[in-house]
């Protein structure tokens, strides 16, 4: 099967010959794949130009230059500045987080149905939230994105014992199950801490369907470096989750710390989806949608799924928050209902494909 | 254990050994003061009848099972108090059941193989590449580097997997039944594979089923039964009727390979016994 000794070097070969011979898979994707992550930036910053010309109130390019260059404090400068750039950018952090906490949640858990709002992590952290508001009295985002953390671990960790508790192990749809059920159940005590309370209830009533207005710039600051440990964290553990992927003895045999690797993934989805639930609300579908869009063009290599969907999940929020604001002019649709309709048949097309199970 | 020998010391016949293993899942006990060792460079074979523990035992050396009481050996460290990428680096295992995500293509599946060999901030180096390629011709899966694995048969599949745990450059190389779901000409082909790697230097442990196949590849076999070893040694000097007999329970007879010179086991006919006891 193997000839001696002529195994080292390729025999006359040029150099791309050997390339080739040596690695035929790989070759020339990475650069592809890398300059798609650059028009993905592009993209990027031209929908986050939209989301911040477009809306009920229209407002000339031109304009929208002069707010940055020479703010005169006037009307169209002032909803600039103060409105739609910290929206936008909410929706950068927001659409970021969310979609590298999907596409890690379906990594670590091999389930391709995975979704930090479909697996309950969200309503866990919008439990908290509402806590922290309904209840306490809180209103500063730092300290209230605690109580989203706390919400968003309990759930997981709940759900994920739920699921695989018995002998047959988590199945994708036990898994999915058990989110959607501990889901409501969040969802309804939050509801009736809500109906209790009048006053609370109106300050929440857009948060709690997903929605990036009404959030100053100083919420973003807040959110902000929890959002970008977040980030960080989930990214670097791309490869020991490519590893893991192989399965646990496999992963295990090539030197990945299982359990270590599992709670990294935790503690980042926490940090992303506590982060982004208590800036947007509890959002459904960008995290379960964009991921899965993502390995269908990229493949089944995290790192760059990880990237890409980090990248991908903003374009397509604010997108989808800018219609919202433009299909009711002068009011507007908040995204997570938009969202909503868009995913939802989004959402059975994927179900009802036959391979969903096989991640 | 408690003074190691150094690294190569001529005392140390043996890189992997189990000393005193007590192996469990949760409160099932299936082997108790458990003594073994791996003959360095040997194609060492764990044979017998099924739930005898031999996957429980690879999986022990594998590091994959903690045992209840005793330790495994590696170079003369508990394996386990070792850094997990390090013993990656000196072991490998092709464990019995894993998943194949979705997509993949054969080299992609491959060069994570690498992961031991690669850290967070230097990832993907000409020792990878080169290992990577290796690793392909010597399981002559080169020509189906762009394939998506999950399209393959299942011989080709095994033979990636291989690939895959060969591109982890281990001196030992541990596998968990690999030639399981093959028809005849594929475990042929897998195993044949496997003796190539013997060939080259690799210290080889092999779970497998096939008692005749066992004889005629392995250099080192250990028989197991009821969660202990019966014996152990060379196929030639080991296998006998009587053993066959005491393991199996099957009477038979044992004639010379005509390929190989090795025992080959002709089961008797008609008549099975009942356990002797």
């Amino acid at each position: 099967m193997r000839p001696a000794e002529e195994t080292a070097v390729p025999v006359a070969g040029t150099g791309e010959e050997a390339g080739a011979a040596r690695d035929p898979g790989r070759r020339g994707r990475p650069a592809v794949l890398a300059t798609g992550l650059v028009v993905g930036m592009a993209v990027l910053a031209l929908v986050a130009m939209a989301s911040v010309a477009l809306g009920a109130r229209g407002v000339s390019f031109g304009t929208v230059i002069d707010a940055f260059l020479a703010p005169d404090g006037s009307n169209d400068h002032t909803v600039i500045r103060e409105l739609r750039v910290p929206r936008t950018l909410l929706g950068i952090g927001v659409g970021a987080t969310l979609g590298l906490a999907g596409a890690l949640m379906q990594s670590l858990t091999r389930n391709p149905l995975a979704d930090p709002g479909l697996l309950g992590v969200n309503e866990g952290a919008a439990l908290g939230v509402t806590l922290a508001l309904g209840l306490f009295g809180l209103s500063d985002p730092a300290v209230y994105v605690w109580f989203a953390f706390g919400g968003a671990a309990l759930t997981s960790v709940a759900v994920y014992a739920l699921a695989s508790s018995g002998r047959s192990g988590s199945s994708p749809v036990r898994l999915t199950l058990a989110g959607v059920a501990f889901g409501m159940v969040c969802t309804a005590i939050a509801s009736a801490i809500l109906r209790m309370d009048a006053q609370t209830f109106d300050r929440m009533r857009f948060w709690l369907t997903g929605s990036l207005a009404g959030q100053t710039a100083d919420t973003l600051v807040r959110l902000a470096p929890f959002m970008a440990a977040g980030l960080v964290l989930g990214l670097m553990l791309a490869r020991p989750l490519n590893t893991l992927a192989l399965g646990d003895d496999a992963g295990k045999a090539l030197g990945v710390g299982v359990n270590r690797t599992r709670i990294l993934t935790g503690v980042a989805v926490t940090l992303l989806c506590g982060a982004a639930t208590a800036a947007a609300g509890p959002l459904w579908f960008v995290g379960l949608i964009v991921p899965h869009a993502v390995r269908a063009v990229v493949g089944p290599d995290q790192r760059w799924v990880l990237p890409y969907s980090a990248l991908a999940a903003p374009v397509l929020l604010l997108a989808a928050d800018v219609a919202g604001r433009l299909i009711a002019r002068p009011g507007e649709v908040q995204v997570g209902i938009v969202w909503a309709v868009i995913g939802a048949p989004i959402f059975i097309m994927l179900a009802r494909r036959r391979r969903v199970a096989a991640l | 254990m408690a003074a190691a020998p150094a690294k190569g010391s001529p005392l140390m016949a043996s890189r992997l050994s189990g000393t005193s293993l007590t192996l469990a899942y949760d409160q099932r006990v299936v082997a108790t003061d458990l003594n073994v060792s791996i003959p360095d460079e040997s194609f060492t074979v764990i044979i017998g009848p099924n739930a005898c523990g031999k996957s429980t035992l690879l999986r022990a050396l594998a590091r994959m099972l903690k045992p209840k009481t005793g330790a495994v050996h590696l170079d003369g460290s508990v394996i386990t108090s070792l850094p997990s990428k390090e013993v990656a680096r000196r072991l490998g295992l092709l464990p019995q059941s894993s998943i194949v995500p979705d997509g993949i293509t054969v080299a992609d599946l491959v060069a994570r193989g690498r992961y031991p060999h690669q850290r967070l901030m230097r990832q993907w180096s000409k020792a990878d590449e080169k290992a990577v390629a290796e690793a392909m011709r010597a399981t002559d899966v080169t020509e189906l580097g762009d394939r998506i694995v999950d399209e393959l048969s299942g011989g080709q599949r095994q033979r990636v997997w291989l690939a895959m745990a060969l591109a982890q450059e281990t001196p030992i190389l541990l596998l968990d039944e690999p030639t399981t779901f093959l028809d005849i000409s594929h475990q042929i082909e897998v195993l044949d594979l496997c003796a190539d790697l013997h060939e080259t230097g690799r210290t080889m442990v092999a779970v497998l089923h096939d008692l005749n196949q066992a004889c005629r590849y392995a250099t080192h076999l250990i028989v197991m039964r009821g969660g202990a070893i019966v014996a152990e040694g060379e196929p030639g000097d080991v296998v006998t009727p009587e053993l066959v007999r005491q393991v199996f329970e099957l009477r038979c007879e044992i004639i010379q390979d005509p390929q190989t010179g090795t025992p080959l086991i002709v089961p008797e006919a008609r008549r099975r016994v009942t356990a002797p006891a």
